[in-house]
């Protein structure tokens, strides 16, 4: 064999496993079921199935389906605000001001829960937020005989277990934006007249800007697929695509319809993506 | 002023970090609580732990979960070093293109991927004549890969990066056999990596949820399945108990990934 043949050869085999692998398991599922979203029947009905546009029309035609989406996007966008405004200053704080051995100890404990399983984490919110939770506990010892605070299966419940549960993300790619922007140029900001915060607003933000996006992308695109989290912390209440999408493969068996819900979440991921990417493109590889 | 504004920005950080643990800590704290109905004040008891060790589902869930894991873990760092290495030491057409795949396993909703693998594993297995296999602890494993690789690949691949190609090259023109260049520099240079890259793979599937309830079927479980159908039944303090463990388990591993491997893709912590 020449050189560039075994070359060839060590490529292929080092690589064709697990793109093998992906192919079964992510591309082929995905075309496979962009397929099924065009079918009149699921697969669990025995007999033969043809084309059609109904499940896309269902989810065009009624309004419910897009109260839904409107529900998830706007889920999307409150916890997407609520992690920046908290996750911000507060990478913020371990970029600029925290130095040494106390910014490791801090980034290392802000990053740990995040690697922890997601569903307990969700769980251990019923826990603070149901009546006799925690919460509830705490403003009965300082306000005797308020009226008890039950916030569990409530929209505000939702957003804060997600915020919880992508806060990481947002304090992650800030951290890496701000602490690559070198503290000189804030000192030129300051020394040339600018006040703190025209330093802050004109310098330090518009150079965070890719970290804040890759954040956003990351908390927003989870967000608005999720099912689990709604489930454990709002109950029935605030219904999102997700969980609808949920029940039409669990509950009411009706694949083609929850494939084609799928694929229009999809498209909104992909639009999502679409509009950012200039921006993530900045961050490199960091996100 | 400049203490003040230093003791307020550590007070800040200590709220955060009170947001993030303080539900966790509840929750493990109610597991050694002895009411049924998570009623205080606190009486310590191990009872719900002891009815744990007798709960035969979740035990039986919990085996699943370590057994797909450690096969997850051992598949996806032997393919996805794999993969690294010839990132790491071939150009090649279609690289870039290749390594742009990688991002939608991570990048598209679990959901979707999960019901996706649900309806192709049934095609697949009605067009054998055994639809029963499209779920099942087989279907899980191949899922967890799927989305274990990216992450195994990338880790190892930034551990490659630091390490320049000539290291190898100035080894085999300094006379040493191919099996000792392996041996002596490419084994060492990526150890850190796998080993992370590992561990990384066994938290990716011992945390999985999404992808493993859609493709679990009916008696055949894993743990956050299992915990997800007891919740939506209703709460009792031994899922206290079973979380609290969880817990432990996926933060005392990532500690050791912290040791192995800093976050942010920097060299590894011991050298």
């Amino acid at each position: 064999m020449t050189p560039t043949t075994r070359t060839r050869w060590a490529i292929l085999s080092l690589t064709g496993p697990a793109y093998l692998w992906l192919a079964c398991t992510i591309f082929l599922p995905i075309a496979a079921m962009l397929a099924l979203s065009f079918l009149d029947k699921s697969p669990l009905v025995p007999k033969p199935a043809s084309f059609t546009l109904a499940n896309y029309g269902a989810f065009f035609g009624k309004p419910f389906y897009w109260s839904l989406t409107r529900w998830s996007i706007e889920l999307g966008l409150w916890v997407t605000l609520f992690s920046f405004l908290i996750g911000y200053p507060a990478a913020y704080a371990l970029a600029k001001r925290v130095k040494g051995r106390w910014r490791e100890a801090i980034f290392l404990l802000i990053v740990l829960p995040f690697w922890s399983n997601a569903l307990v984490r969700i769980f251990s919110w019923t826990m603070v937020l149901r009546s006799n939770g925690i919460i509830d506990l705490g403003v009965q010892s300082i306000f005797p005989g308020a009226p008890t605070v039950d916030l569990l299966f409530t929209y505000p419940a939702v957003v804060i277990g997600l915020v919880h549960s992508y806060l990481p993300y947002m304090i992650l790619t800030c951290y890496i934006a701000l602490q690559a922007i070198d503290d000189s140029l804030i000192e030129a900001g300051r020394s040339l007249g600018a006040s703190k915060f025209t330093t802050f607003r004109r310098v330090v933000l518009p150079l965070s800007l890719p970290g804040i996006i890759s954040g956003a992308a990351l908390i927003f695109v989870p967000v608005i697929g999720s099912f689990m989290e709604p489930r454990i912390l709002g109950g029935t209440k605030g219904a999102t695509l997700g969980m609808n999408i949920e029940e039409q493969f669990t509950v009411t068996a009706n694949w083609p319809l929850g494939a084609a819900l799928s694929f229009i979440l999809l498209a909104i991921v992909l639009v999502i993506f679409g509009i950012l990417y200039p921006f993530l493109r900045k961050q490199g590889g960091a996100a | 002023m400049r203490n003040l504004a230093d003791a307020g920005i550590r007070f800040y950080l200590i709220l955060v970090l009170v947001f993030l643990y303080l539900p966790i800590l509840v929750m493990a704290v109610l597991a050694f609580n002895k009411s049924p109905l998570y009623a205080l004040p606190f009486e310590f008891d191990l009872v719900w732990f002891k009815a744990l060790a007798e709960n035969d589902r979740l035990l039986k869930a919990g085996l699943n979960s370590v057994l797909i894991a450690l096969a997850n873990t051992v598949i996806a760092t032997s393919l996805g070093t794999m993969a690294a290495v010839a990132f790491g030491r071939y150009t090649f057409r279609g690289k870039t293109m290749m390594q742009a795949l990688l991002f939608p396993p991570i990048a598209i909703p679990w959901l979707v991927i999960g019901t996706a693998m649900l309806v192709f594993f049934f095609w697949i297995g009605r067009a054998m004549g055994y639809p029963g296999i499209a779920r099942g602890l087989h279907a899980i494993l191949l899922g967890h890969v799927a989305l274990s690789l990216p992450y195994v690949i990338f880790v190892v691949g930034a551990r490659l990066n630091d390490y320049p190609k000539a290291l190898e090259e100035a080894a085999a023109t300094l006379g040493a056999t191919p099996w000792q260049v392996f041996r002596r520099v490419s084994v060492p240079i990526l150890a850190p990596g796998v080993v992370a890259a590992a561990l990384f793979a066994f938290a990716v599937s011992f945390d999985q949820f999404v992808i493993s309830y859609f493709l679990a079927p009916p008696g055949v479980t894993t743990l956050p399945v299992e915990i997800y159908t007891s919740i939506r039944k209703g709460f009792t303090p031994e899922i206290n108990a079973i979380s609290t463990i969880i817990i432990l388990v996926s933060m005392g591993l990532m500690l050791i990934v912290a040791r192995f491997y800093r976050f942010g893709g920097e060299r590894s912590g011991n050298e």
